[in-house]
């Protein structure tokens, strides 16, 4: 990833190179309702391209591969892929059975989506900072972020459906009344109505919202210290102080990519296992 | 940051994703799962039955070989008591066998002994009626003497 920084560099050495490297690389490929100085969307009516298309892409690969690997099952002796698959579909089955309680054929294939949908859009994060935009840019698309999940757009949108199936089971289990009633009388009694209603409400609400941004967060800053790693050869370098600087950027960004690894990791794990528990809680009669 | 309609398109991705996972892959699979689990299970429950016939036909082995050895002591005893009546039998043939030779043997001899005495009388008279020349020196008249001689020979 360092040629690209050290070309840029040597074009536009200083301060405002750098602002404007991170800027670059944080800019969606915006299409519709934006803004054609900076490139960002100004309005609701507008399209991340590059985020839709890695997402679609990561998800038309998973369903691909899933119908590889689903059409061509062998109960007797599975082949060594067929193998991964079972045992991530078993450790997903496993978590369902610990957290949920009762029975939802839904719930199961859901988290499996989740975990195998935001790892693989988390992965992209580990594919080098300026890579993808540098064949971009070489085919004429100005701008390009390649990690699905460092679009709020993805994980909102992932927290909301979640948030949208909570409401719908919480309704379906509980019956329109008993909902009613979680929210005035959650979680402090009926003598304190208004205080429950306003409690309940920033409860439930900061469900979807948590999911969406503690995704959103881990990765937009993971992507922010690959971007600061990269520039660390790139806007120092000098003659021979690149001796110094650029084995420093390798060791820091193989420091980083490994413990990136666990990052993405944990977070479709916690992403799935929460939505997991709030659909079990939206699932249980008393809360 | 904004939120933009692609919130929208994320939306429709993520629910027709949920959608396809569970189709593609999440079911069959599951229902292969479920299935092996059960095709194991059923294994192992045959294995058990299968070691359970095994002990059924061991103990009906032993048994069968229980009762065939003591069939083959039973003929075994049998053979041996018809054998020693065999063996009796022949012994009691063998000796009224011998008698009957025996007493024919002696009948035989008997028949001799008077053949050899009739013989012998015979010879007897003329060695005598010879003897009697000789010491008298003269013939004797068969016809005059033979009363006396018929007597003589009656005496042997």
């Amino acid at each position: 990833m360092g040629d690209r920084v050290l070309s840029e560099a040597a074009h536009n050495s200083g301060g405002g190179g750098t602002v404007e490297y991170i800027q670059h690389h944080l800019t969606n490929l915006c299409v519709g309702d934006c803004d054609p100085v900076t490139h960002q969307a100004s309005g609701f009516w507008s399209l991340h391209l590059d985020t839709l298309f890695f997402g679609y892409l990561i998800a038309a690969l998973i369903v691909f591969v899933g119908w590889r690997v689903g059409s061509s099952l062998n109960p007797d002796k599975p082949s060594g892929f067929q193998n991964f698959v079972e045992m991530i579909l078993d450790f997903v089955s496993t978590q369902v059975k610990d957290t949920f309680p009762g029975h939802n054929p839904l719930i199961a294939p859901l988290a499996l989506t989740i975990f195998l949908w935001v790892f693989l859009m988390n992965f992209m994060d580990l594919i080098p900072v300026d890579l993808l935009p540098l064949i971009a840019s070489t085919i004429g698309i100005p701008y390009l972020k390649a990690v699905p999940t460092t679009d709020l757009n993805t994980t909102l949108a992932m927290s909301l459906t979640v948030f949208v199936l909570v409401v719908f089971y919480s309704i379906k289990v509980k019956g329109p009344v008993g909902y009613l009633k979680m929210f005035l009388f959650h979680p402090f009694g009926k003598f304190f109505v208004p205080v429950n209603i306003v409690m309940t409400t920033i409860e439930e609400l900061a469900k979807p919202l948590s999911l969406a941004l503690r995704l959103f967060g881990n990765l937009f800053a993971g992507e922010l210290v690959f971007l600061l790693i990269a520039l660390i050869g790139g806007t120092l370098t000098v003659g021979a102080a690149a001796f110094f600087w650029f084995p420093l950027q390798v060791v820091l960004d193989l420091g980083w990519l490994i413990f990136h690894l666990l990052v993405i990791t944990l977070q479709a794990f916690i992403f799935m296992v929460l939505t997991i528990v709030y659909l079990g809680m939206a699932h249980t009669e008393e809360h | 940051m904004n939120i933009t309609a692609t919130l929208i398109a994320q939306m429709i991705a993520f629910v027709l994703l949920i959608w396809f996972v569970n189709k593609v892959l999440w079911g069959p699979m599951s229902a292969m799962l479920v299935e092996r689990q059960k095709r194991i299970a059923d294994g192992l429950a045959a294995a058990e039955k299968g070691k359970h016939d095994l002990e059924l036909a061991e103990k009906r082995a032993k048994e069968e070989l229980q009762t065939a050895k003591a069939k083959a002591a039973e003929i075994m005893a049998q053979a041996e008591k018809r054998a020693n009546a065999i063996v009796d039998e022949a012994r009691v043939n063998a000796r009224t066998e011998g008698e009957r030779q025996l007493a024919a043997a002696q009948a035989e001899i008997e028949r001799e002994t008077n053949r050899a005495k009739e013989q012998l009388r015979g010879q007897v008279a003329s060695v005598a009626m010879a003897g009697a020349a000789r010491i008298l020196k003269r013939e004797i008249d068969a016809k005059s003497h033979g009363e006396v001689l018929n007597d003589v020979i009656a005496q042997i």
